[in-house]
Formats: C-alpha cells, sequence, structure tokens
C-alpha cells in the first residue's frame, strides 16, 4: 500500500541540500563501492583521525528552502535604511548602468570564473582587466598599473611598503598627509607598526621639512579642497622620498594627473565606476606606479604575450613577484584581489567612454559649485575654496540641527568636525537634491550663521531654487590644475556605446572564458565553486547595496543582524570563539590573525617571540604573512609523503623554544591529506610557548566533520570564497574571517588590534551569499557537503589511479586503498616525458 | 685562478682576494628563461650567505648569495642589459657579480668542480 508523506516531508525544507550537493543517492552507492567503503559514515571515519573528529554536531538552525531563506533574509534587510548619502569619504552613490549589472554582476558567466591562472581558458577576463589597467594608467598618467587591490585603505598600505623596499631613503619615517581619509590613516597605522615604520601626520606643506622616506597626499583632499602640489613633489623627490598620490578616479578626468604632477605611486578606489556602496565593499582599488618599480609592485597583472601560433594573447605577467613563488620574500601577500568589482569598473568606462566620464565628472562639479555659492548666500562659510565634489561647510553650534534636519528627510551628512559638516556629490545628485540640501542648512534652529553675515538674497528660513543660485556660481576647481592631456583614446573605450554593441562586447569575452555555468574548473582544488543563484540575489537589493559604510548604525541594524548570525554559525563550524568578517580576502585574514598572535605575545610581555615555524609543504602566502607582521621564517622539513616530519619540528620547536611565536599549518594538508598527528603536533608548538595557526584554506574538508578551535588550533582564517559559497569573481571579491580561542579575541581587528580594511564590515555585500548557504543548508546540509567532497576525492583518486596515481595518500590500512582529503593531486608526470622535472604547484587564492 | 661551487649552485672564481660568483649551467637549467637579474649596489658590503643578487626566470626566482665576507666591487651590465647571459654563457660572460674578500680562505671548504658535478647530479 502506498504510504502517503507527511506535510513535513512535502515541505521539503532542506531541497536544497541535495541541489547543491548534486550527487543522487544511486551514484553515492557507485562510489562508495568503488572505493571500498560500507557507508559514507564509514568512509569519514576512517580518513579524519579519531582523535580530531567533532564530538557534538554543529548548532546552526536547520535547512529551510529557497523561498523560505530569501524571505528570512529580505526581513533581516529591511532593517537597513537606505539613506541619500552626501558623506563621500571613498565611498559615492553610483549607477550601476544597467547592461552591467545584469550581464556582469548578475551573470554566472563572469562570478563564477576562477582566478585566470589557466591563460587560455580566461582571456575574456584578462581583456577586461588589461581594460581596467589601461583605464587606471591613462587616468592617472602612470606608465604601469595592476589589475586591483582590496580596497583604498590597504592599496594606500601597500604603496608605503613598496616606497619603502624600492626607495633610496634610509628613512623609517612615513608621512601622511592631514587631510587623508581617516580609514586610510587606520590601517596604514596597523601595517606600520610591526615594521617598524614610524607614521606621522601633518599638513602636506610641512612634508619637506620631515626627515622620512614617502608621503601620502590625498587629491583632492578628505576636505575637498584641491592642492596643486606640484612643486612640493619635485622637491620632496629631490631629497631622495617617494610620492605617493591617493586621487579620486573621476575628479582625475577633469584634473592634472598624479603621474604629470611627479607622483611616483598612485592609489585609490574605482568604487563610484559603477559598484554599489555596499556597505563599504567588495570594490576594487587601483595602484599605479612609476616603471622602475613594477617589480616591487604588489598584486596580480595582466599582460599582452604571443601564443604558440604568434597570436596576440593576454597571461599573467611578473609573477615571480608572487607569493607563491617569492615567499617571504614576496612583494606582498595578496593573492585573490577584486576582480569582478575592477571588471565592472572598466566596463563602465567601456560604456560611458572618455566624453561620457568627462561630462558625469563634469556635472558633479557643477553642481558642487552651484552647492557652495548657494549655502554662501544663506550665509555659511565654506571652508575650501577649491573643490571638485566635496565641501565643508563651517557650520558650529548649527552643526547638530543641520545634521538632524537632513536625517529628518531621509539624508547623511558627514561630521567633519564638532562645528563643520562635510557634503560630497555624485554621479546621481540632481538639482532637487541641491535645493533639499539647502533646505537643512536654511532650516537650522540655531543663531548661526549671525545675521551680518547672512547674503542679501539668501537667509535662514528661505527656500533657495536652483535657478537663482546658478547664474552666481564660480567654478571651484582650480584652472592652474585642469587636466590638458586626453585619456582613454584606445579605440575600446570609443567603440561600444550601443546599447547592442555594450551587451555583446561583454558577451563576447564572457564566451572566451569557462566558469561554472559551462562546466567545473579543476584547478584550485581548495575554491568552491558552487554558487547558488538564490545566494546571489540579495546582494543587489538596495537594502544591502545602497548603504554607505559611515552612515549612523542604526541605519546598519540589518548588517549588524547578518553580521552576528553569521559570526555565530561560523563559530560552530571552526570551535573558536570569536570571529571578525572585516578581513576582505584570506591573505587579510591570515595577515590579521598573525596580527593577533604577535598582539598576544606583546601583551603579555614577549615581544622577543618573533619566529614562526612554517612547514615546507606550505602555500607561499603563510610566510608572506608572517613576514608582514614582522615574524621570522624558520622552515621546517616534510617527510617523502608531504607530512610535516614531526622530529624535525620538535627540535625547532626545541631550538627556538624561547622565542616561538607560532606555527603555521594547513590542515588537511596542501598534499590533500589528514595528517595524524595534528593534536600532537598543537601540543608540542603550545608547549614551547607558541601559538598554532591552522591556515582554513582547506575547511571544504572539515565543515561538520572537526574543528581546528577543538583539535588545537588557536587561530585560522575562513575563505568564505573557498568554503561558504561565495563565488569566485575570476579572482576575488573574497571575504577572510578571522577566527581565534578565547584567549585572542581581545587581539581581533579593530579592537586589541588596528583595523585591517577601509570598512569596518570589510567586504560586506558579499556576506549574505554566505548567509544563504549556510541558512539553506543547516548543520546536516553542511556536514554533508563535507563528507561528498571527501567522498570524490577518493572516488576520482581510485578510478584514476591505474593511469594516473595520487602522489600523496595516507598510509593503506587493511588493503583498502590510501585515502585522501577533499583533493587529489594526481601525478601526470608521463605525459611530458621522463626529463621533466617533478612539480607539486600548489596554487591557490 | 681557481674555480669553486657553493651548494646553492654557484660558481666562484677565486684570483688573490678577488672572487666572481655566477650561476652554474645546472643551475640556468633548472631556473630555465632567466629575464630578471637584481644586482647589488657597487661598494656594498656582505656577509657570507647574505642575499646578493636575485635571479628570476619565466617560472622562479631565486637569491644569489655572496659566497664569504667582503665587499662588491663590480657587478655586470652586460648581464643587466641582457639577462639571457645567464642561459647562455652561464660560466663566462653571464657572470654577476665581483667582490674583494676579506679572507679568501673562507671558500676552502667550497666544492671543486669533480665533487660539484657528483653533486649536481644528485640534485633533482
Amino acid at each position: 500500500m502506498p504510504t502517503t508523506p507527511t506535510l513535513s516531508e512535502l515541505e521539503n525544507a532542506s531541497e536544497f541540500v541535495a541541489r547543491h550537493i548534486g550527487v543522487s543517492a544511486a551514484d553515492e552507492a557507485l562510489m562508495l563501492q568503488a572505493v571500498g567503503a560500507a557507508s559514507r559514515a564509514a568512509l569519514i571515519d576512517e580518513i579524519v583521525p579519531r582523535a580530531i573528529a567533532r564530538k557534538a554536531p554543529m548548532a546552526i538552525p536547520s535547512a529551510i528552502t529557497e523561498a523560505a531563506a530569501l524571505a528570512e533574509l529580505q526581513a533581516i534587510a529591511a532593517k537597513n535604511k537606505v539613506f541619500k548619502s552626501y558623506i563621500g569619504q571613498g565611498y559615492y552613490d553610483t549607477f550601476t548602468p544597467g547592461v552591467i549589472l545584469r550581464n556582469v554582476l548578475e551573470n554566472p558567466a563572469w562570478y563564477t570564473a576562477y582566478t585566470p591562472y589557466q591563460a587560455e581558458i580566461s582571456q575574456g577576463r584578462m581583456e577586461a582587466l588589461i581594460n581596467f589597467q589601461t583605464m587606471i594608467t591613462d587616468l592617472t598618467g602612470m606608465p604601469m598599473a595592476n589589475a586591483s587591490m582590496l580596497d583604498e585603505a590597504t592599496a594606500a598600505a601597500e604603496a608605503m611598503t613598496l616606497a619603502m623596499r624600492a626607495g633610496k631613503s634610509k628613512s623609517t619615517t612615513f608621512l601622511i598627509d592631514d587631510d587623508v581619509l581617516p580609514q586610510t590613516l587606520a590601517v596604514i597605522r596597523t601595517r606600520a607598526e610591526p615594521l617598524g615604520i614610524t607614521v606621522k601626520v601633518c599638513p602636506a606643506d610641512e612634508a619637506l621639512a620631515q626627515d622620512s622616506f614617502a608621503v601620502l597626499l590625498q587629491y583632492p583632499g578628505c576636505s575637498g579642497v584641491v592642492r596643486d602640489d606640484r612643486e612640493l613633489i619635485a622637491d620632496y623627490k629631490d631629497k631622495g622620498g617617494v610620492v605617493i598620490m591617493a586621487a579620486d578616479l573621476l575628479a582625475l578626468t577633469l584634473l592634472t594627473p598624479p603621474g604629470e604632477l611627479g607622483a611616483d605611486i598612485a592609489i585609490g578606489t574605482t568604487q563610484r565606476f559603477g559598484m554599489p556602496m555596499g556597505n563599504g565593499g567588495p570594490h576594487a582599488a587601483y595602484m599605479a606606479c612609476r616603471d622602475e618599480f613594477k617589480r616591487s609592485m604588489p598584486g596580480r597583472l595582466v599582460g599582452v604575450s604571443v601564443d604558440v601560433h604568434g597570436n596576440p594573447a593576454y597571461r599573467l605577467a611578473l609573477q615571480t613577484r608572487e607569493q607563491h613563488i617569492r615567499r617571504e620574500k614576496a612583494t606582498s601577500n595578496i593573492c585573490t584581489a577584486q576582480v569582478l568589482p575592477a571588471v565592472i569598473a572598466s566596463m563602465y568606462a567601456v560604456y560611458h567612454g572618455p566624453v561620457g566620464l568627462k561630462r558625469i565628472a563634469q556635472r558633479v562639479a557643477a553642481l558642487t559649485a552651484v552647492l557652495a555659492a548657494g549655502l554662501e548666500s544663506l550665509g555659511y562659510t565654506v571652508a575650501n575654496t577649491t573643490a571638485f565634489d566635496t565641501l565643508t561647510v563651517e557650520t558650529g553650534d548649527a552643526t547638530a540641527s543641520i545634521a538632524a534636519n537632513a536625517i529628518k528627510t531621509g539624508a547623511n551628512l558627514r561630521l567633519a568636525s564638532e562645528a563643520s559638516l562635510g557634503i560630497s556629490l555624485d554621479e546621481t545628485t540632481t538639482r532637487a537634491d541641491v535645493e533639499a540640501l539647502w533646505s537643512f542648512f536654511a532650516d537650522a534652529v540655531s543663531g548661526w550663521p549671525n545675521t551680518a553675515r547672512r547674503g542679501q538674497d539668501g537667509g535662514r528660513g528661505r527656500a533657495l531654487t536652483f535657478n537663482q543660485v546658478e547664474g552666481l556660481a564660480d567654478p571651484l576647481l582650480p584652472t592652474g590644475l585642469l587636466r590638458t592631456s586626453g585619456f582613454l583614446a584606445h579605440p575600446v573605450f570609443n567603440s561600444h556605446h550601443s546599447e547592442t554593441g555594450m551587451l555583446r562586447y561583454i558577451r563576447r569575452l564572457s564566451d572566451f572564458d569557462l566558469a561554472l555555468d559551462r562546466t567545473m574548473i579543476p584547478l584550485g582544488s581548495c575554491t568552491m565553486k558552487l554558487n547558488a543563484t538564490s545566494e546571489m540575489i540579495p546582494i543587489t537589493w538596495p537594502e544591502f547595496a545602497a548603504i554607505h559604510p559611515m552612515s549612523p548604525a542604526d541605519q546598519r541594524q540589518g548588517y549588524a543582524e547578518l553580521d552576528e548570525q553569521l559570526r555565530a554559525w561560523l563559530c560552530q563550524a571552526t570551535g573558536y570563539a570569536g570571529i571578525s568578517l572585516q578581513p576582505n580576502a584570506g591573505s587579510q585574514g591570515e595577515y590579521a590573525g598573525m596580527l593577533a598572535i604577535r598582539a598576544f605575545h606583546a601583551s603579555r610581555g614577549q615581544s622577543n617571540r618573533n619566529i614562526c615555524l612554517i612547514p615546507s609543504s606550505a602555500h607561499g602566502t603563510n610566510p608572506a604573512s608572517a613576514t608582514m607582521v614582522g615574524m621570522k621564517v624558520v622552515v621546517t622539513a616534510c617527510d617523502a609523503q608531504g607530512n610535516i616530519d614531526m622530529a624535525d619540528l620538535q627540535a625547532k620547536c626545541e631550538q627556538y623554544s624561547a622565542n616561538l611565536a607560532a606555527m603555521m599549518i594547513t590542515y588537511p594538508s596542501t598534499h590533500g591529506v589528514f595528517e595524524t598527528d595534528v593534536k600532537e603536533l598543537c601540543a608540542l608548538v603550545h608547549s614551547h610557548g607558541g601559538r598554532v595557526y591552522v591556515d582554513g584554506a582547506n575547511m571544504n574538508a572539515l565543515v561538520g566533520l572537526a574543528a581546528p578551535g577543538e583539535f588545537g588550533g588557536d587561530v585560522s582564517h575562513l575563505n568564505l570564497h573557498k568554503t561558504f559559497c561565495i563565488p569566485h569573481g575570476g579572482g576575488g571579491p573574497g571575504v577572510g574571517p578571522v577566527c581565534v580561542v578565547a584567549d585572542l579575541v581581545p587581539f581581533l581587528p579593530g579592537s586589541g588590534v588596528g583595523a585591517v580594511s577601509a570598512a569596518p564590515l570589510g567586504n560586506a555585500a558579499v556576506l549574505p551569499i554566505s548567509w544563504m548557504y549556510c541558512r539553506m543548508m543547516g548543520a546536516a546540509g553542511l556536514k554533508a557537503a563535507s563528507e561528498v567532497a571527501i567522498l570524490s576525492a577518493n572516488y576520482i583518486s581510485v578510478r584514476l589511479k591505474e593511469h594516473f596515481p595520487t602522489l600523496y595518500t595516507s598510509v593503506p590500512v587493511d588493503g583498502k586503498p590510501g585515502r585522501v582529503a577533499h583533493e587529489c593531486i594526481l601525478d601526470v608526470r608521463q605525459l611530458k616525458g621522463p626529463l621533466v622535472a617533478p612539480t607539486a604547484s600548489v596554487l591557490r587564492t | 685562478m681557481t674555480i669553486k661551487f657553493t651548494p646553492d649552485h654557484e660558481w666562484v672564481q677565486i684570483d688573490g682576494n678577488n672572487a666572481t660568483v655566477g650561476i652554474t649551467v645546472h643551475a640556468q637549467d633548472a631556473l630555465g628563461d632567466v629575464v630578471f637579474v637584481d644586482l647589488p649596489e657597487v661598494g656594498k658590503t656582505f656577509a657570507a650567505k647574505d642575499a646578493a643578487a636575485v635571479v628570476e626566470s619565466v617560472k622562479a626566482a631565486a637569491d644569489i648569495y655572496a659566497p664569504a665576507n667582503g665587499v662588491v666591487t663590480e657587478v655586470n651590465e652586460a648581464l643587466r642589459a641582457d639577462p639571457s647571459l645567464a642561459n647562455s654563457e652561464p660560466l663566462s660572460t653571464g657572470w654577476f657579480f665581483k667582490m674583494t674578500l676579506d679572507n679568501p680562505s673562507d671558500l676552502d671548504g667550497l666544492m671543486d668542480e669533480t665533487s660539484y658535478t657528483a653533486f649536481a647530479a644528485d640534485a633533482h
């Protein structure tokens, strides 16, 4: 007799789990048979060392359906308030052209692609990145630009270390213009301290008098002022210093670019070229420099080469600077950057072309000038007499009341000081917006400004109209700095200006690439390439996308709730006590984790602990990160099977016992094996006073099965773009949460150690992806995903072993094959003949 | 004048207090096409085992170490201009830098050609 399914069975709350995993029960039975295991549980029991296996399941809510998860997240999103933003400070509202929004940002052909290591399947996005690099070199007037940085603040910090490496000065002081963006200053302070760099903030015109190796100038300044620093730059360089300019890309369409002013390095954000503010990220930052500095420049660089047939072809260039080759001597630990936002910014430039970009900039500048004229006729003083898009208005004791007027009407101004307000305009500002801004000031309930200074036609309580004021406005861009050189002359920026032309260009490039929408991508074992559409849908909701990261906290309650829930779930998955979601890539999480260890030792008066043990099998990012926090790397040996040599480790621990700061391990190993003595390893390092860093790159094999925070890890970083479904975007954005045990919680970013990213919540706008994934999978689904990953890797290993044996496995027991974790490295040397040296290249981002 | 070899696959030609340093045939073969060299400043002092120069190929980057304590007296500008000399003429015109050594006997422990050939044959 057929049984009737129950209602809860019909509701099928865990529908998504099967859709995500994809392996059917019938497939699974065949796979288990092939690997010689009675059940999935039995296989896992055999592979995950008993000493570290989780005792209790993760306390993560049970799965709900796609529709239910979207509804639940919508309710959280609704707690964010979308206000008109005049805050500026590096984040501006922008129109993402519809053709780019739908065909790039919301298109899996672009967002699911992997990092372009395999040039032959990445020509499309590498062309987009060449466009990005061309856009940056043209607009900044510099000869060389990389393919994006994580945010303006980290780009500035990387520029500082580049100047230190490449410059000639022996000074260890870094000067910063006192009109720099505050978040940039905060990140630079964090980065400078472990490297022994003294950071000094001073007015730009005092820079010459200071002994320093480099200076950072903001152009235009945070206050809005547009200074001509040409002479200062020339004199400063004569003294042997390096000049870095943080420049606004839209302003550069109208202003003499940094390269022509004499700067050595230019950095900045490209956010306002079509990427939503997203509560602070993801956005692509840029870095450009003089040709002499190219080998010291961090990050990825796309170049044009020729293929075997002699045709032009794109490829990554100058990779020997990067950490997978140079390890602790790398220029930086950055791997994942912001490829998808960089592609969007480059497409924005292709869409508008030089004429369109200039028109936008001129409109912003004109509205700013009219705004200033109106404020002055109301009797207010604008502190900066030069401006592009930002005014600092002296508001005295009316400050709070004006800001409150703005809030009441759904607008945010920037509190520049207790007695002044900042207003930044952008592409979206209209005449009506300018009139509304005047009304906030006109209606201020205070004696400010005093009547004597009130203009004839203006005055408090009287509404100004745009047409009245327009004729009174004088241009605020200094004439001596107006740009005379052309930019974006390349045909790509001047060809695709019809709607269909643009659509076809985007489609043509994506057709050159392989991404998840067409096939699996077997490279980058630790990077998950399963990104469900439902996970992506929330990221462009205005409640997540149109939020300024420095808006009042009560407007970001939805983000706060998202942050709290996601952190709680990730704590469950890792066994750690505290997590910060601020790091906007794995490299940043790793850096933040090492900073926490360093700060912990320092807090106990043990700053001498500066030795970091790293096994020879580690990915290059590990030594690069340890070096960035001022630690000295000591390499420990691995045996022929790729496992950590415990005898050598013991010897090194004893040798460096007094100065041991940390050991960095990857688990399961970069060779894809669960090493059996990881618990003993952690205990050994602890017994010598060191802390254990467990690189979370391979968490795909651990979620639900074993927790680093339980088996001896003190710190880990996760890659939400590896384990928690954020798509790789062709090389970013990522999110690299840093997770710590209880006694290290005080040393998470933003509390014990400083900020590591520009925005408090890093790449906030992509966090809904991981939230959706966890919510639709539930604890059981997340665990099943890890189990099936392990089963699948072992199945592949077994099925291919006759032809391509797996290089590293566990020791075979009971006649069963040697086991791997969630990945297997196949020996394909016979394909190239016996003369090719064995390489077990471990690339990841 | 004698030639000695280091375990890092560098050769050192010794002439009194003066030493010329380059990379071996085996080293250039393992590196592949050399595309860039970073040479030290003339007049700079190094201790033995300090990284004095960098060699980059299409697939790797490696440090070139000072074989003993001393000061750099000359660098190979021709190699800087054409790094492929390190592949084509590693033992002659592809030299990297010259040093005046504090104490030439510091090099006594290095390998001669026969022992190096055996050593390199063992190295993969």
